[in-house]
């Protein structure tokens, strides 16, 4: 593949990682014997796992992930907003055994770039001739005044799925009707930029529905935001009286958090919470920054052709940890760049050069239990730097009626079962 | 114009306030054109002034490179009771101001 072109054919062979394996032959990859390890068993890692091996089988493919279950992040605000029950957001990495992976349950503690070596905490080493980590997010504590670890009791942030998730949404069925349901969101770049819209719209939607006297106040950082036009016509027409959003320059930024009491604070005032969700500001997962492919930012620069770390050599970053901009921070991206990276190590295994592939990402957003809009985004790595292929992707339409945006949800819903299907699955 | 301020209502004599001050202002920089390819007119606050009794404790310079909104943080020493006095004037000399009262005990 030569420069972009945007027939359909092409987009789709390219989201298919087909593209990067042009020109191999499946038995110069059978032959193909070395030692891939993989950390972190989410949507970036699990699909890096399956695909090195089905790519590589002859190579051993070693995925470390300490969780025995994993609690995925896309739907998990339907949970919170009453419409979907936890159990639905598990997931186990057990099938992957059956295509040849091998799991650890163990955290990885060290990385050493020059040894190419990854040290977990049951003391054990590996060693790695290539090492994929899609480590996804940790929070900056304490980058959000009085928003520490311990502070998450009383105020979850709730934006990495499992127990926060829980209990925000008992939190929220334990308010009473008349409570003040206060969310902060960060600045930019932070994992899912439409996520904090989205949960506010099913907050607003269970309030509006079992505790009608209550309100959700949304304070943001920022003052323009993902599908910002479409989630403030789904806000005006459905939950006037349930949902106020209040951004940078309307004073929204929240400075400070006093967990005790419970109460938020702007530059200019104090704010008396019920139900305070508090989505602090955020960097790549511990591990990126102790393998040293993390910067100053706290993000990890990557090659967007192979996803290959720029400070590292022989380490591949996926996912939330990545600065990928145009490509969000969304499970979609990881599970996409997974499949691109896993066949772009095939070709770097084979002794070949990377090739250029053409990338997507759609953003479902659920604005109502059985209403959603998404976004589609289409990218392109040609030349090194991922960027937008202009005129490709597009919004949902303003003004779409219920029909629509029941549609929508419908193929969202579809949408997680294939996804989940094929990282998990 | 939305003004906010944030400044304590009560001090004691001597004491070390901070003060916070944000206008509502697009600060329009006179570099950006409109969808027509037309030069957007600028318009900017070129001045903020804050006075404690009439005497100036505060004062900054806006140029086309401050931000929309511009929001200040400073300090100053609660000396005696009296106004606070916040006042912004755009390049045609258009001003705003807003005032708060600081007992000092």
């Amino acid at each position: 593949m030569t420069g972009i072109s945007l027939d359909r054919r092409t987009v789709l062979t390219g989201l298919g990682a087909a593209a990067a394996m042009t020109g191999l032959s499946p038995a110069a990859l059978g032959q193909t014997k070395a030692n891939l390890v993989v950390i972190g068993g989410g949507f970036g890692g699990a699909t890096a796992a399956k695909f090195l091996k089905l790519f590589l089988p002859s190579s051993s493919v070693t995925l470390i992930e300490p969780n025995e279950t994993y609690y995925a992040c896309p739907f998990s605000n339907l949970v919170i907003g009453g419409g979907r029950e936890m159990s639905a957001q598990a997931f186990t990495l057990d099938r992957l055994r059956g295509y040849g992976v091998d799991i650890v349950r163990a955290r990885a503690e060290a990385v050493d770039g020059a040894a190419r070596t990854v040290t977990l905490s049951d003391g054990s080493t590996l060693s790695w001739d290539r090492l994929v980590m899609s480590p996804g997010i940790d929070m900056r504590w304490g980058a959000l005044e009085g928003y520490d670890e311990a502070a998450t009791e009383a105020m979850p942030h709730a934006w990495k799925a499992g127990t926060q998730t829980t209990l925000l949404r008992h939190q929220l069925e334990a308010m009473e009707d008349g409570g003040l349901v206060v969310m902060s969101a960060p600045a930019a770049p932070f994992r899912c930029p439409p996520g904090p819209y989205e949960r506010a719209s099913l907050i607003a939607n269970y309030l509006k529905t079992y505790k009608p006297n209550s309100k959700l106040l949304l304070l943001d950082a920022k003052d323009s935001f993902s599908k910002q036009p479409l989630f403030q016509q789904a806000w005006a027409e459905r939950y006037p009286d349930h949902l106020e959003w209040r951004g940078a320059s309307d004073f929204g930024r929240v400075v400070r958090v006093d967990p005790q009491a419970m109460t938020v604070f702007t530059e200019f005032d104090e704010i008396q919470a019920d139900v305070a969700n508090i989505i602090p500001p955020q960097k790549a997962g511990a591990i990126a920054d102790a393998a040293g492919v993390a910067d100053q930012t706290g993000w990890c620069p990557i090659d967007g052709l192979a996803f290959e770390s720029t400070l590292v050599p022989g380490i591949h970053v996926l996912g939330d940890a990545t600065i990928a901009a145009p490509m969000p921070k969304s499970a979609f991206s990881a599970n996409l760049q997974a499949k691109v990276c896993a066949a772009q190590i095939a070709r770097l295994m084979a002794g070949r050069e990377p090739q250029a592939s053409v990338l997507a990402n759609t953003c479902y957003s659920y604005i109502a239990d059985d209403a959603a809009v998404s976004i589609t985004g289409v990218y392109t790595n040609d030349g090194g730097a991922l960027t937008n292929v202009e005129g490709a992707g597009g919004l949902s339409p303003m003004d779409g009626g219920p029909a629509v945006r029941e549609a929508e949800a419908a193929q969202a819903a579809a949408w997680f079962r294939t996804i989940t299907a094929e990282a998990f699955g | 114009m939305t003004i906010r301020i944030s400044a304590p209502d009560t001090a004691s004599k001597g004491e070390v306030i901070e003060l916070k001050a944000m206008i509502q202002h697009k600060m329009e920089t006179g570099y950006r054109r409109d969808s027509r390819g037309d030069v957007v007119a600028r318009d900017v606050i070129t001045r903020f002034e804050c006075r404690y009794n009439g005497e100036l404790v505060f004062a900054s310079d806006f140029h086309p490179g401050i931000a929309a909104n511009p929001f200040l943080s400073f300090h100053t020493r609660a000396t005696e009771s009296g106004t606070l006095d916040f006042t912004w004037t755009d390049q045609d000399g258009q001003s705003w101001s807003e005032t708060h009262e600081l007992t000092v005990e």
